[in-house]
């Protein structure tokens, strides 16, 4: 067996196409890997196109395609031909460069209408997609900046609220056991997944798919607690080892996610809502319905941590459990609501990213992990109001950076900010000021 | 039928394979960092991923020397050390953890982007960086080695190099855990109050950890590149988990149990999924519907399994001693 | 654990007359090695420390007494440098302390113990003591990997750390992990491993808490023996039969304020003292951990009944 270590086996035949011609491209001294009209020729996915200016073919537009991991850039031959090969099937977004057009041309649908350059393509029923660009003279309108600043805040408070009900369930989950759950990511997917199984494949209305995926994610957080984590707890591991075992769990459920459900992107129903117009900002139903629901939730927790008797409970487990133990307090209990409500907060939030980003895949909640460890760490370890607040930041300033740097770079400043936040403030946003060190 | 001599015979070509060499070489400075000096670094892929890009980017952009290019990465991994240990080595012990997560991300993330693509070959990775290395190559062309270890002069060199690095840095390893230096980390990692007031300036110690595991990791970096091309999908947080899977599986406080532990990890599970493949194909998991793409896939859910249960009933490893326990505390 | 122990064996007369003037909280000393000025430390609007001026004298026994929540761990805390003050400064045989690393202080000859055990669990006992051990030059990474340079000092210094644990009687123990010390024996671990850095002053914080009472007799003469050996000791008790027996000094600690300092009979009566702080706890134990629980249990089922009502 050749020795591919961690590559998967089909990525080897086309990345080794594609570095030939990387290197063909580098020693060419042009730098530029889009210097072909096709990439991966001996994929078995193509996509294909051609670009034409009012009829005639066009050369030389550089075409990106990126999705499911893969990215890659082609130049139109004179023929105005062009074709990628990517890894897998599946949804592809792809876009023409304007800025390679000749001047006051753009892209136009077949009636000569101005429409955006980005598209996305989808795979049918063949290993063949494709996607034609037509051009034609206009001017394409571009959104002010203040415009976009405050579409981006909109988007960024979405994002940022349905982080924040992963968030407040992986800090309630971390001050209550004092463990770091990976497989908080892996319970965010869950509710995806659930809703898929009965909204898609048993064709159930959304709405009562919606409660079902809820009402599985909590007990999927009661079963963890019941089957996995009191028993180590009984058992007396230490915390650092407890983390590892999440992570453990973490690989462990992620992967029979993809055995299950295989490794392609799914919509849910209703996702392509029309939007809104408030001003400049444009909002689906879909979207504000997301937020009412991420608000009404955390309200839903704030009431529940301050107003009821469990969760004061809560919070007295939180601050010293072996205090709160000797004050009557049921602590295996509130561990136990703490996992519940933690896992259906996490579901709710993974279906909210569902219909975010959009679609379903197996590594979906693997994917804003980092993120939301960093709206908890943000927010000061342990500190449930403050992973809310930590979570808005991170989808606000998500959002928001875009403005600046390329989209593919958005999460590299959240994590950034994460560390430089940890520099000034140690004990987060929220955190009470102790002594850390 | 399963073909199992054919199983037998690829995972043997992982004992002695670089990679195994790599992870084990990694695996060590989690060691360093994890087992002796109680640094919980979640980040060991972005340490590979630096020695990765450093060794592919002085080379091909820059047209380093193999030793050059060597040393940019090196030189790099103490940067990374540095930034990453600053803020957070006064800090509790989750914080390092999770800005270590973090920051390798951010380094794949940087590798991945389009904006750098001239460089870093976005997300199509680097490759043509071999030529140097095969260059020092004394050994003349040839076929050496026998059954599943039979390979051309450049993979008998590359494994000779591998395995002399590991063999090399086991030693000064070991050197380090028997000194007085091994001690205060030891103590560090045991309660770095108590050795604060015993006069030793942790934060230094635990500086002097992060980096030299740091080093280790990134050299290990360099040699898992030199059998492939360097991709930056590789160096996802997964590489990190794999390599505490490996560390956990050896012992974490031990010299050579990152070694049996690569090497164990390796041969099992190049055994395990040829052994899956080979029976899917055979048909033998046809009752559960298991379809060949599944097949693939099982490896990856047994090592989650495998990690969980090292870590339930045997944390000290195989090697560890039941009573040096790294993390039991 | 109200424990009746003497110190057995010759003992070292009680220092006596080492103030200047009339005793009141704050006196001069005529030869102190401590002097602190103005330190505080809030948290969080709660004062934890708040010491206007204060003198340890040098080469005696003086014991840190007062009820939890006085601040003697974190006025110990910020004497090591384990803490920063928000003010204040304060000076170690003359050379000032405020805003150096705990690590220089310890190098400077400062060295304490906790109140809760910091044995290096997984180390073995011998190993703990061999790391207190100051100027090792193995302790330098480079300097480690050429064993040769380090071997003869580590001779030295294990010669040294054996002869200490049969001081304490832990020689017996050298090879085992510290894990399988009892309680009592950390602490004289804890204490042996102090002074294998030859300190000038030993801090220790609650030596007797925690500790088995056929252990506190053994104790309680080591630290007699380190006055003998020419160090100073400043320690945090809660144990007024000991603080009476050992110490040559009593400095009284109460919300963060040094309320009273005197040789032990005249602080022990006091009446200030005792009314405003021993209270009826005069003679007893003073380890207050139980009731202070209480009173925290107590305050959450508050919490909790105050929600059942409304």
């Amino acid at each position: 067996m050749e020795v591919t270590g961690l590559i998967d086996r089909r990525w080897t035949r086309p990345l080794v196409a594609l570095f030939a011609i990387l290197i063909v491209a580098l020693t060419l001294g042009g730098g530029l890997s889009a210097s072909a009209d096709s990439i991966n020729d001996d994929s078995d996915w193509q996509i294909k196109g051609n670009v034409k200016n009012d009829g005639e073919p066009l050369g030389g537009v550089l075409i990106s395609v990126s999705g499911n991991g893969f990215t890659g850039e082609v130049k139109t031959g004179d023929d105005g031909k062009w074709s990628v090969g990517v890894p897998e099937g599946g949804k592809y977004t792809i876009t023409l460069d304007e800025s390679t057009l000749p001047k006051g041309v753009i892209v136009t649908d077949k009636d000569g209408v101005v429409i955006p350059p980005t598209r996305e393509v989808e795979f049918g029923a063949t290993k063949t997609a494709l996607s034609n660009y037509f051009l034609g003279v206009g001017v394409r309108e571009t959104t002010s900046f203040f415009d976009q600043f405050i579409q981006r805040i909109f988007t960024g408070l979405s994002f940022g609220l349905l982080l924040a009900l992963a968030a407040v369930g992986l800090s309630l989950i971390f001050g209550t056991t004092g463990l770091n759950n990976f497989a908080h990511a892996e319970m965010v997917t869950f509710g995806a997944l659930a809703t898929l199984t009965f909204a898609v494949d048993f064709a159930w209305p959304l709405w009562a798919a919606l409660i079902v995926a809820i009402v599985l994610s909590g007990a999927f957080g009661f079963v963890l607690d019941a089957g996995l984590w009191r028993p180590l707890r009984r058992k007396g591991v230490g915390l650092i080892p407890m983390m590892i075992v999440s992570i453990g769990l973490s690989l462990a459920l992620r992967y029979l996610y993809q055995y299950l459900y295989g490794g392609s992107t799914r919509q849910l129903p209703g996702a392509d809502g029309a939007d809104l117009k408030f001003g400049p900002i444009s909002l689906s139903p879909l979207d504000l319905l997301s937020m009412g629901i991420s608000i009404l939730a955390v309200i839903g927790v704030a009431f529940f941590l301050l107003r009821t008797r469990l969760g004061k409970a809560t919070r007295a487990v939180s601050d010293n459990v072996s205090l709160a133990a000797a004050s009557g307090i049921d602590v295996d209990r509130v561990i136990r609501i703490v996992w519940v409500i933690g896992g259906a907060l996490a579901g709710l939030s993974g279906i909210l990213f569902a219909f975010y980003r959009p679609g379903v895949s197996w590594d979906m909640g693997f994917q804003i992990l980092l993120l939301i460890f960093a709206a908890v760490t943000l927010g000061g370890l342990g500190t449930a109001f403050g992973a809310v607040v930590g979570s808005i930041v991170v989808g606000l300033f998500i959002e928001i950076s875009t403005l600046w740097i390329p989209s593919d770079m958005k999460y590299v400043g959240a994590l950034v900010i994460l560390i430089l936040v940890l520099l000034v403030r140690p004990q987060g946003i929220l955190g009470r000021k102790e002594r850390i060190g | 039928m399963v073909d199992f001599w054919q199983i037998i015979q690829n995972a043997g070509v992982e004992l002695i394979s670089p990679t195994t060499a790599a992870y084990a070489l990694a695996a060590l400075g989690l060691a360093i960092h994890f087992g002796f000096t109680g640094l919980v670094n979640f980040g060991q892929a972005g340490f590979m991923a630096i020695g990765a890009y450093g060794y592919g980017i002085s080379t091909l952009t820059f047209h380093f020397p193999v030793w050059g290019a060597v040393l940019v990465g090196i030189g790099a991994s103490i940067v990374f050390a540095l930034i990453l240990g600053v803020p957070t080595l006064r800090l509790r012990a989750d914080y390092l953890s999770i800005v270590t997560i973090a920051a390798a991300e951010i380094l794949r993330l940087i590798f991945t982007t389009n904006t750098l693509e001239a460089v870093t070959g976005s997300a199509d990775g680097l490759s043509g960086y071999k030529g140097g290395f095969a260059d020092l190559n004394p050994i003349p062309d040839g076929t050496y080695g026998f059954g599943p270890w039979t390979m051309n002069a450049y993979d008998l060199w590359l494994r000779i190099v591998a395995w002399t690095i590991v063999i090399i840095a086991c030693l000064l390893a070991w050197q380090l855990m028997r000194s007085p230096w091994g001690r205060v980390v030891k103590g560090i990692r045991e309660d770095e109050d108590a050795v604060r007031a015993l006069g030793k300036n942790v934060y230094f110690y635990k500086m002097q950890s992060l980096i030299l595991g740091g080093v280790f990791g990134t050299i290990a970096g360099m040699i898992f590149i030199l059998p492939r091309a360097i991709v930056p999908a590789n160096y996802a947080t997964t590489l990190t988990f794999f390599i505490y899977t490996i560390l956990l599986l050896g012992g974490a406080a031990t010299i050579l149990g990152p070694v049996v532990g690569s090497i164990i990890f390796w041969v099992l599970l190049s055994a395990v999924s040829g052994f899956v493949a080979r029976a899917q194909a055979a048909g033998w998991f046809d009752l559960i519907g298991m379809s060949s793409v599944q097949a693939g896939q099982t490896r990856f859910i047994l090592v989650g399994i495998v990690l969980m249960l090292l870590v339930i009933f045997r944390p000290q490893g195989i090697f560890g001693n039941k009573k040096e326990l790294a993390f039991v505390k | 654990m109200s424990s009746d122990v003497k110190p057995t064996k010759g003992s070292p007369v009680k220092s006596v007359d080492m103030h200047v003037g009339e005793i009141v909280p704050g006196v001069p000393k005529k030869d102190p090695i401590i002097v602190a000025d103005h330190v505080t430390r809030t948290f969080g609007g709660l004062t934890a420390v708040d010491v206007d001026h204060v003198e340890i004298p040098r080469n005696a026994i003086t014991a840190l007494i007062g009820p939890n929540g006085a601040g003697k761990t974190t006025f110990f805390n910020l004497l090591t440098g384990f803490d920063k003050p928000d003010t204040g400064k304060w000076t170690f045989m003359g050379k000032s302390l405020a805003g150096i690393p705990s690590f220089r202080v310890a190098r400077l000859g400062q060295v304490r113990t906790f109140q809760l055990t910091k044995a290096l669990s997984l180390l073995t006992v011998l190993d703990n003591m061999k790391l207190g051990a100051k100027g090792q030059k193995g302790e330098n990474m480079f300097v480690a990997l050429l064993p040769w340079l380090w071997r003869k000092q580590e001779e030295e210094i294990e010669a040294k750390a054996m002869e200490l644990l049969a001081r304490f009687k832990l020689d017996t123990k050298a090879e085992d992990y510290a894990a399988s010390l009892s309680g009592g024996q950390r602490k004289l671990l804890e204490m042996a491993r102090a002074l294998m850095s030859d300190p000038t002053l030993v801090m220790l914080d609650e030596p007797m808490a925690g500790v088995n009472p056929a252990l506190t007799q053994s104790l309680l003469d080591h630290i007699l023996d380190l006055k003998t050996q020419g160090m100073t000791v400043l320690f945090v008790e809660h144990d007024m039969q000991m603080v009476r027996h050992i110490a040559d000094w009593v400095i009284v600690m109460a919300e963060g304020k040094i309320v009273a300092e005197g040789p032990p009979d005249a602080v022990m009566s006091n009446p200030a003292v005792i009314d405003a702080y021993l209270g009826s706890h005069h003679d007893q134990d003073l380890g207050e951990d139980p009731d202070q629980e209480k009173e925290n249990v107590n305050a959450i089922k508050e919490l909790l009944d105050a929600d059942d009502k409304s």
